[in-house]
């Protein structure tokens, strides 16, 4: 396995399926990112981010039910797996210890 | 949602193929809603652009489906099951391989020409070691307002010019046609032609010497060089080195022998020599080196590996406009132009060697693809209406694990074995088409040798590769298709009456080209024949041409009039209507034009029965320089409106030629002086002086042809004891003139016969599946009561359809074609027969009743208890 690191946009991309907890299939994960970035995510990277997650074992994935709705096939949903879960924690706690030892000017005159 | 607004199909096709079974689900259903979501924002039409775009960006590594080896693998596996169905299949229906193999080999045979053909066309050549540096001097000339002539040929001084001031030129030769001669060496007299090459020319190209040194040989005025043969024959095995040759009076000596030249070399020679000698020999010649001077010099020009051309030819252009400065009315450009392709290059007048016009080796291969797309017709027409027997075959393959690709693989197999063994049998036509093909004409012979090298071998190989699976592609498609399931339940499910609509279409395309090419080829040969037959506007029947190869006209007429055959002896410098020409220019007050030219004795005209509208034959034969008369056609008087276009009145005016001032004496009526391809144009008749060079026309007696050609050998042999005499009668001249026409005839009669070969065996084949798979059926019928007749007219019904759409396209399209596309280019043409565009269709149908007349008729007389018992 390629390194477990987690990129930027796998972060976000992660942190999204758990946002979405039930409902996170490739489409919804795409328009919450937009929410929340204010960005467009391309379907097509964000599709290949997904496909990453899993490869590392960051996520999981199973096949929905079939419906009506787009022609008939079936949504992949995606949650976090336990991995997932560690590496989110664990750069949510780096990500705290470094603004924790931020000195209080440092950041405030270039906003 | 209406079905029209699904995103296209194809790029969803396109997505199945390379997407990875375990993403594709999802994927499409993405793909889907952002599609719809599309459609409602954006419109149908930028939402199915949009659909595209992120199909085509998809196209990721991780998306893309992994070669499948183990597949691939057991292909490999399978093809040795595949070869033993083959067999099987191949063995059982011994009538339909056989019509397969037989049309396919019958086919490719003509591919196999062509391409033996097209690759000696294009190893033409390619024994010069430096052949991709070699470019040769092209000249364009143009002449007041006659349209410009491109010329193989140029001037010396061109190459002067190059070698002076073109930077890159490496070497630069020139080389000139033209030197013929008699070689006496000792008391033994050989007639040879040679062409002046300079000290260069040995460098330039490829021709090594196995004796001398190739640095000097032709740099000493009156230096030979002999190739071997010429050597062998001359001084047979001494060494010829510093022997002297003589011509005329003057002596020669050989510095060199060249190896015998390959056979496929643009340039020619039995002998160079020195291009020194002529230099010499013209000094006083004023016009030698004059920048027009463009009619017989070649300059080719060795430059450095993957020159820049273009300043080159700029640098060219430049001196082309400094030198044509000198002329009022005409100007002389010379360009580059590579040597590779010398051959091909046929729009060139002034040749050195063998050229065709490439067109010609676009029509052969566009003939036997033809041919070759015919026969694969055949292949998938009965294929597929086989399918019926071999769908339970497919069915159980499909049942116990075959893949659509294995099916597919299976089949173009087959059909590329099958291609193999046809080749095998082609390649035994291909011999026999090879010797016909070279004896059709004496210039093919000359310009190819079609000797088989292991390219050739390959490209054959490739052909029946490339046949195999074109004639297998769309059976082995259809085959693969077949749903396993229905097949097995119940034959009559498959859908192979919905293929019906292409196999009559396959019918119609092949009996419509046979038509064309059998109706092309009628309608070819009465042109040839009207050419023939034409009225040239002179007699030229029992009249014998004989070329004087330097001999005095004089005495020779005298022994000829000896012989009782003869009944008239005339001169001429060169023969009428063969399509050579002779030009002057004419002027007349203050009009000048060109004319052609013959000059004759008094006895040309009565012999020849040329018509005298006005005036008189040449009566007195003129001392030297005091020529002072001249006979004209009536394009003379029109073109130069002389005396108002009245023959009568025009007896004594004056015109000019070449400087001289002649007297009007005799009119005569407009005669072809080219060929028919021609108009005719304005001509005069001046009176020969007793000039070696031209002909005597003999006119003979009918009756024992070969003894007075006899005759006239002997008596040429009392005066000539060294050339043999050329000899040929006018009307087999103008045969030859227009051999190419009777070629084509030949070539295209030839692929019509096998158009319609191949077509009847098509049809001869569906037939005898039809009346097989219908035999039930007409038993029944017959028990029902149905009438013979009736049962015949049942099975052929459909056929007979098919056979008249193709008639109706036919022979429309073959008159259109030849009308108003081919036989414009010929103004003297025979009118378009009717008869000749229904005569084959009559014999294509009678073929085609016979055929399907004897199979129906076989199952209709068939004893229905016979069929119907086993039921």
């Amino acid at each position: 396995m390629k390194g477990t690191n987690l990129g930027e946009f796998e972060e976000l991309v992660l942190l999204t399926i758990a946002s979405l907890a039930s409902e996170a299939y490739s489409v919804a994960i795409c328009d919450e990112l937009e929410k929340y970035t204010g960005r467009t995510a391309k379907l097509g990277v964000v599709h290949s981010v997904l496909n990453r997650l899993e490869e590392k074992g960051l996520a999981k994935s199973r096949l929905g039910e079939a419906s009506s709705t787009r022609g008939g096939k079936r949504k992949r949903f995606y949650e976090v797996s336990h991995a997932g879960k560690v590496a989110l924690t664990k750069s949510k706690e780096v990500r705290e210890n470094i603004w924790r030892n931020i000195p209080g000017f440092n950041l405030e005159g270039s906003i | 949602m209406k079905a029209t607004d699904q995103p296209p199909r194809w790029a969803t096709r396109f997505l199945q193929w390379y997407c990875r079974p375990r993403l594709l689900e999802d994927l499409e259903g993405d793909l889907f809603e952002y599609f719809e979501r599309n459609v409602k924002n954006k419109g149908l039409r930028r939402a199915r652009i949009v659909y595209v775009i992120d199909v085509i960006k998809f196209l990721r590594p991780y998306t893309i489906r992994k070669i499948e080896f183990f597949n691939l693998f057991i292909h490999w596996i399978m093809i040795g099951s595949y070869l033993k169905t083959s067999r099987r299949s191949l063995v059982r229906n011994k009538l339909f391989s056989l019509i397969n193999i037989i049309g396919l080999a019958v086919s490719m045979s003509v591919g196999l020409l062509v391409i033996a053909v097209i690759t000696d066309l294009n190893s033409y050549d390619d024994f010069h070691q430096e052949g991709d540096r070699i470019y040769r001097v092209i000249t364009t000339f143009r002449n007041a307002d006659q349209p410009p002539m491109e010329l193989a040929s140029t001037s010396v001084k061109a190459g002067q010019k190059i070698r002076e001031t073109v930077a890159g030129a490496e070497q630069v030769t020139t080389f000139r046609n033209g030197f013929s001669g008699d070689a006496r060496v000792g008391n033994s007299t050989f007639p040879l032609e040679a062409i002046w090459a300079d000290n260069a020319f040995l460098k330039v190209f490829t021709f090594p010497l196995v004796k001398g040194n190739a640095a000097t040989a032709l740099e000493e005025p009156y230096s030979l060089v002999l190739s071997e043969k010429t050597a062998r024959k001359m001084f047979g095995e001494a060494d010829p080195i510093g022997k002297p040759v003589m011509f005329d009076t003057t002596s020669y000596v050989v510095r060199g022998v060249v190896k015998d030249l390959p056979k496929l070399s643009h340039i020619r020679f039995e002998m160079l020599v020195s291009f020194a000698t002529i230099e010499a020999q013209q000094a006083e010649k004023t016009n030698f080196y004059d920048w027009d001077n463009v009619w017989s010099n070649y300059v080719y020009v060795l430059m450095p590996a993957h020159p820049a051309l273009a300043p080159v030819q700029s640098e060219l252009a430049k001196i082309s406009k400094q030198e044509s400065a000198a002329y009022k009315d005409k100007s002389v450009s010379i360009s580059l132009k590579p040597m590779n392709g010398a051959v091909l290059g046929g729009k060139l007048s002034n040749n050195v060697g063998p050229a065709i016009s490439p067109v010609v080796t676009w029509v052969l291969s566009g003939l036997a693809f033809v041919i070759i797309l015919s026969a694969c017709f055949n292949y998938t027409n009965l294929s597929v209406a086989r399918s019926l027997r071999r769908s339970r075959e497919v069915g159980i393959r499909k049942i116990i694990g075959a893949r659509k690709s294995h099916v597919l693989g299976q089949f173009m197999a087959e059909s590329v074995i099958i291609a193999m063994l046809a080749l095998l049998f082609s390649f035994g036509l291909f011999l026999f088409l090879k010797k016909e093909f070279l004896a059709l004409d004496p210039n093919i012979s000359d310009l190819v040798s079609l000797d088989l090298s292991f390219k050739t071998i390959l490209y054959f190989i490739a052909l029946a590769c490339f046949v195999g699976l074109a004639a297998g592609f769309l059976p082995a498609l259809f085959f693969s298709r077949i749903n396993a399931l229905l097949v097995m339940k119940d034959v009559s499910n498959l859908t192979l009456f919905r293929r019906v609509g292409m196999r009559k279409a396959l019918i119609v395309i092949q009996y419509t080209l046979s038509l064309f090419f059998i109706a092309a080829t009628l309608v070819g040969y009465n042109q040839y024949k009207g050419l023939l037959r034409f009225d040239l506007g002179f007699e030229t029947e029992n009249i014998v041409n004989i070329r004087m190869q330097g001999n005095k006209p004089d005495i020779m007429a005298k022994q000829f009039a000896e012989i009782p055959a003869v009944k008239e002896v005339s001169r001429s410098l060169m023969i009428t209507s063969l399509g050579s020409y002779h030009g002057s220019t004419l002027k007349y007050g203050l009009d000048s034009n060109n004319v052609w030219l013959n000059l004759i004795d008094e006895h040309y005209m009565p012999l020849h029965d040329h018509k005298l509208l006005a005036g008189t034959n040449f009566k007195l034969k003129p001392e030297k320089g005091k020529e002072s008369e001249v006979i004209v056609n009536e394009q003379v008087l029109k073109r130069f409106n002389i005396a108002k276009r009245n023959p009568e009145n025009a007896l004594g005016k004056v015109v000019t030629v070449d400087g001289q001032a002649l007297t009007i004496i005799g009119v005569i009526r407009d005669f072809h002086y080219g060929t028919l391809e021609a108009k005719i144009e304005p001509v005069i008749f001046r009176y020969s002086a007793n000039e070696p060079s031209g002909y005597l026309n003999v006119k003979i007696a009918s009756g024992d042809l070969p003894g007075t050609m006899e005759m006239l050998e002997t008596a040429w042999r009392k005066v000539d004891k060294v050339h043999p005499i050329q000899a040929k009668f006018y009307n087999d001249q103008i045969e030859s003139a227009y051999s190419q026409f009777s070629v084509m005839v030949k070539i295209i009669g030839f692929i019509a016969f096998l158009a319609i070969c191949i077509a009847s065996l098509g049809l001869f084949g569906m037939v005898v599946f039809t009346t097989e798979t219908k035999l039930k059926e007409i038993s029944i019928r017959k028990v029902l009561g149905a009438s013979e007749g009736g049962l015949v007219y049942f099975l052929c019904e459909g056929f007979l359809i098919l056979l008249i759409v193709s008639a109706l396209i036919a022979i429309p399209a073959t008159y259109f074609f030849f009308d108003k596309i081919v036989l414009e280019n010929f103004p003297y043409h025979q009118p378009i027969n009717m008869l000749e565009l229904l005569a084959g269709v009559v014999v294509v149908m009678l073929l085609a009743f016979l055929m399907i007349g004897s199979q129906t008729v076989k199952a209709a007389r068939n004893n229905p208890a016979k069929v119907l018992k086993s039921e």
